[in-house]
């Protein structure tokens, strides 16, 4: 075979996000298969893999595995660049800056229940945000915003708790 | 390990604040409040004001004929109308303050308030 001019190293951090990735993808459609009363509210379980993330290999590996996310689980389920994907886009961004600031309260005091919430309040706050300005411009779409905000505590807290258990756990060890 | 446990200090207390934040944004959100009365106007004149408590019907008499109204705890709705294009009836049920269904052919409407007043528009 012909030798590849451009040769491309992989590192170990590439194929730690490349994995992790592939989980949070096997997460969102998961969550794309459970049942919805309304459209918006999911379990949201691909943050999960993002807490986790964000408290084992930091800020900067957390975006990536939840921007590979985004982009492969709207292919998978066929929503690359509709709608769904800049609502989707637009709630993680907001998510994953929120996570940036709240990273830095005091660990002791505020786990991963604290992040989880405070980056689900985020992603719907930011996806209604966008849906006022661009999808349905009427004030009408906030009329959902207790609904919305009750299943992001709801869901924030939940996914939150198995983060923090995921995280109790002993590291595991990067054989794979 | 028990759940609980896993929960730290600073957890319940932004667990708490998302409560209260969640609460209030209730009233901010849902302004007007819940649904308690249903209003009914013939020829422009209140008709009768009903408590949206118990079922109810009311026939009222109009030019074209009776319009058959249905109260329901929470919503209410026109089941039945002469005017030729029916879109009070297809209107549905209405259950939030605020929304009203507007015979005007058989010159009747039926409209649900709250306890706050809500406008449908304002104009300075």
């Amino acid at each position: 075979m012909t030798p590849s001019v451009i040769e491309l190293t992989i590192t170990a951090e590439d194929r730690r996000v490349a994995w992790l990735a592939t989980a949070a993808v096997g997460l969102s459609l998961v969550d794309a298969a459970i049942p919805s009363p309304l459209p918006g509210i999911k379990p949201g379980l691909a943050n999960i893999v993002t807490l986790v993330v964000l408290t084992r290999y930091g800020w900067g590996t957390a975006v990536w595995v939840s921007t590979l996310r985004v982009l492969a689980g709207s292919l998978l389920l066929g929503y690359f660049l509709a709608p769904g994907f800049f609502l989707s886009l637009t709630g993680t961004t907001l998510s994953l800056l929120t996570l940036g600031l709240a990273r830095h309260l005091p660990a002791r005091w505020f786990g991963p229940v604290s992040l989880s919430i405070l980056a689900a309040f985020a992603h719907i706050g930011g996806q209604l945000l966008l849906a006022r300005l661009w999808l349905i411009p009427h004030d009408g779409v906030f009329l959902l915003t207790p609904i919305f905000a009750a299943a992001a505590l709801v869901f924030g807290t939940i996914n939150g708790l198995i983060a923090a258990k995921l995280l109790a756990e002993p590291v595991p060890s990067e054989s794979a | 390990m028990p759940w609980l446990a896993l929960i730290r200090p600073g957890d319940w207390l932004i667990i708490v604040l998302s409560l209260l934040a969640v609460g209030s944004s209730i009233p901010v959100f849902w302004q007007g409040g819940l649904a308690d009365r249903a209003i009914i106007r013939q020829e422009g004149r209140v008709f009768a004001e009903i408590d949206l408590k118990a079922r109810k019907q009311f026939e009222i008499s109009g030019p074209l004929g009776t319009t058959l109204i249905a109260v329901e705890p929470g919503r209410a709705r026109i089941v039945a109308d002469p005017s030729p294009r029916q879109y009070c009836v297809r209107q549905g049920w209405l259950m939030r303050p605020g929304e009203i269904a507007i015979c005007a052919p058989n010159r009747v409407s039926l409209q649900i308030a709250g306890r706050t007043k809500v406008y449908d528009s304002i104009s300075y």
